[in-house]
């Protein structure tokens, strides 16, 4: 609780889970500017395909030659879009970032479990970030096997030349972010378990603080088979084995030698994680949302219980529905009727939660502020990416729309929008409490709508050009004369998605022009309950100048004949009664 | 901030203090076994795929001398149980005993260690590499080494680990806490032989 630390140990190397979360979400944030940018490029090739750009050819010499985009670029681009905004945007700002800044705050903890551990996970983490960031720079450019690095693309080095170095050099960057995800998830897990303050028991949690438990937890369970998979890859890349490859394989004109292994088996073991990991990703988002609504309708939060539960279930299910990203690979229809079952049983619960956001809203006065506008923007992505999943997890109409626009709708609606909504509710939510400053109200709802409405343009359009049978990864549409007629539907797309990252420069103006000459926050500003509001803002080295006491749940809102219109969690039975 | 009192704790997961009448550390440790475990998970799980795959699997009873596995798997699981005794031991603060009993823990994973090396060499030195092996299905030798090789790594670590603990031990700095979270990996290192033996060597 020292305050006499160096510059470097306070705000560098630092132990203090403040510091740390706002290091990941500093570093996310930079992240998805480059994330963004290869988004920028694949609209540019899919909305004018062959036009020549000769200033981004002089940029991009190898990538670009004489300004138009080659195909292999094009694979490199999508891939490592994806790799970055999932691993090294979402899951850093959201997940590590949030969770590191938001938990112990929330639980009432001076601090992570293993501070330590966390910096080093932090370190490794940006590691990862800086590996991943290079491997554009080597020898055939990055990885092009797409963010899934199905073999045997990935797995044979002369197979595209983003198989080669940067294949690997994604593997490692993939191995650090494993290795840093685990610390921290570890941290957060043993946190929440051991941490709490006196009377914060598990049902008092705020459901953020649920949320990002369960998403803890299921990281931890998750990622190890990727990890394994990961390294059996890697021997097949540099010590010739056989794990993904298999027998007569033929790469550009000559037999390869291996035998025996399957591409398939890389397929299960990577959707054994890559289905949870969304719900790591989503989750937190959900529980951001579903502790907003509360403090901006002045409100208890619709069926609390209810939604941990189901946060339980979806945790469990989400765990052995991997298959249903497989149902084209030639599974046992027996198989695929299960996935198609167990991943429809999912949608009970994800919609058990999603009333429960419309219940928490049922009846109330509602207060338009930023961080509520993104929360309730969620609900909107929410219910309606929800309802594509509906298409895609049913086998038979899966078998059509499998690998086409439809799902790149569907997945970035889902662990694209509402988990950016996410994250925006969250800072403009916990700026305040971060930096001791208010972000600007106007320039917030600009952005807010300056993102939403371009957002869900873009890619609930793209769910039609989909169902026109427009595969994804497709270098360009003009190959194919019935894909011909989507042209102007994906010069729509690529302008509405530039009108979109010209709204997140709003975002950017008002971030930073808010960091030095925002209005100064007062303690509470939202008059939230939530312990992290009990301190000040920003929280000193160790939280709370004295460990709080709980006495209540975190939804005390409009109790009947107090003057106050809210309760925090630290107000005793006897000044004020206990609802829940 | 006024002063509370302080409720009563009416049950352990009312916060305040950790539900499972353990440390953070011990928590931890059982989630990172359980996530390492699922490494091993992850791999044996590929060599069930791989196996039900393969069109003739090597009979593992001509393959290896199961004798001598059973032994290295006795010595494995004896040193178990001396890391067992080194646990109780901490737990009455005898500092002597526990040092001894990790030692001989150590001396059962060296050991260990020691006959995996030779059974690498046999096996060599008969034609087996990671892609070829002369016994029939060449994933038979990736997955040997792949299973054996991280299950080794894991031994190695733990063999750092107990070693750091005794250290700590004989010079009076260990708790009862840290020689108990070590035998939870030791013990966990162990288990994960058992399946590996089961699944491959036996099955």
């Amino acid at each position: 609780m020292s305050h006499s630390d160096s510059f470097i140990r306070k705000y560098i190397f630092s132990t203090d889970h403040k510091i740390i979360g706002i290091q990941y979400i500093l570093t996310g944030l930079a992240m998805a500017l480059v994330g963004g940018t290869l988004a920028g490029l694949i609209r540019l090739q899919l909305g004018w395909p062959g036009l020549q750009w000769p200033l981004l050819g002089k940029l991009m010499p190898v990538g670009m030659p004489s300004g138009v985009m080659t195909p292999e670029f094009y694979m490199a681009l999508v891939t490592m879009h994806g790799t970055i905004m999932v691993f090294f945007f979402m899951s850093f700002v959201l997940v590590s970032g949030f969770g590191n800044y938001v938990v112990p705050l929330q639980i009432g903890a001076r601090d992570m479990a293993f501070p330590l551990l966390n910096m080093l996970s932090y370190w490794i983490g940006l590691l990862g970030a800086i590996v991943i960031l290079l491997s554009f720079f080597v020898q055939g450019g990055a990885a092009a096997a797409g963010w899934t690095a199905y073999p045997p693309l990935s797995a044979v080095a002369s197979a595209m030349p983003g198989s080669a170095l940067g294949q690997t050099l994604w593997l490692l960057a993939m191995a650090l972010f494993i290795a840093s995800f685990t610390m921290s998830g570890l941290n957060i897990v043993a946190t929440v378990l051991s941490l709490r303050a006196p009377g914060m028991s598990m049902m008092r949690m705020p459901l953020t603080v649920w949320s990002y438990f369960i998403s803890a937890i299921m990281g931890l369970l998750a990622f190890p088979p990727l990890t394994a998979a990961a390294i059996m890859l890697l021997f097949d890349r540099h010590f010739d084995t056989s794990f993904f490859l298999p027998s007569g394989l033929i790469v550009a004109g000559k037999l390869l030698p291996n035998h025996g292994g399957s591409p398939l088996l890389w397929q299960h073991l990577f959707w054994f994680l890559g289905h949870p990991e969304v719900y790591v990703l989503i989750l937190p988002a959900l529980g951001i949302a579903l502790d907003m609504l509360p403090v901006f309708s002045r409100k208890p939060v619709f069926g609390y219980r209810l939604s941990v539960y189901c946060l339980m279930i979806v945790a469990v299910l989400s765990m052995i529905v991997w298959g249903h990203h497989m149902f084209v690979s030639g599974m046992s229809p027996f198989s695929g009727e299960y996935f198609s079952i167990s991943t429809m049983l999912i949608t009970v619960p994800m919609t058990i939660i999603g009333v429960n956001m419309l219940g928490s809203l049922w009846g109330a006065r509602i207060t338009l502020a930023t961080p509520m506008l993104f929360a309730l923007g969620i609900i909107a992505l929410f219910g309606v990416g929800g309802f594509g999943g509906l298409f895609l997890g049913n086998a038979t109409a899966d078998m059509q729309l499998h690998d086409t626009y439809f799902v790149v709708g569907h997945f970035h609606l889902m662990i694209g929008g509402v988990t950016l909504l996410g994250t925006f509710a969250g800072i403009y939510y916990w700026f305040p409490k971060m930096f001791g400053r208010q972000m600007s109200e106007a320039l917030g709802k600009a952005h807010f709508w300056l993102t939403f409405l371009p957002f869900f343009t873009v890619f609930f359009m793209q769910h039609f050009v989909g169902l026109q049978g427009a595969p994804r990864r497709y270098y360009a549409f003009t190959t194919y004369e019935y894909l011909n007629r989507t042209h102007g539907q994906n010069v729509v797309i690529s302008l509405v998605a530039f009108l979109l990252m010209a709204g997140q420069l709003v975002f950017a103006l008002n971030f930073i022009w808010s960091l030095v000459a925002g209005r100064a926050s007062e303690r509470n500003p939202w008059h939230a309950t939530t312990l992290e509001w009990e301190t000040s803002s920003p929280p000193p080295h160790g939280n709370f100048v004295e460990i709080p006491t709980v006495h209540r749940w975190a939804y005390e809102y409009s109790v009947a004949g107090e003057a106050l219109d809210y309760t925090p969690q630290t107000v005793p039975a006897r000044q004020v009664a206990v609802t829940a | 901030m006024a002063t509370h009192t302080v409720e009563p704790v009416i049950d352990r997961w009312g916060g305040g203090a950790c539900p499972f009448a353990a440390g953070w550390r011990k928590v931890m440790m059982w989630a990172f076994i359980v996530t390492d475990g699922l490494l091993f998970a992850g791999f044996l799980a590929s060599y069930g795929y791989a196996r039900l795959m393969a069109e003739r699997w090597p009979p593992q009873q001509e393959v290896f001398s199961i004798s001598y596995l059973a032994v290295m798997t006795f010595v494995l699981i004896s040193s178990s149980a001396t890391m067992a005794s080194a646990v109780v031991a901490a737990g009455a603060s005898d500092r002597r005993a526990t040092t001894r009993f990790v030692l001989l823990t150590i001396l059962g994973g060296v050991a260990f260690l020691g006959m995996q090396a030779y059974e690498w060499a046999h096996l060599i030195g008969e034609g087996a590499t990671l892609t070829h092996n002369p016994w029939g299905d060449p994933s038979f030798g990736s997955y040997f080494f792949l299973l054996t090789g991280f299950h080794g790594s894991h031994v190695l670590t733990g063999l750092i680990v107990l070693c750091v603990t005794a250290w700590h031990s004989a010079g009076g700095r260990s708790s009862a806490n840290g020689v108990e979270i070590a035998g939870l990996y030791w013990h966990f290192v162990d288990l994960v032989w058992v399946f590996i033996f089961t699944l491959f060597y036996l099955v």
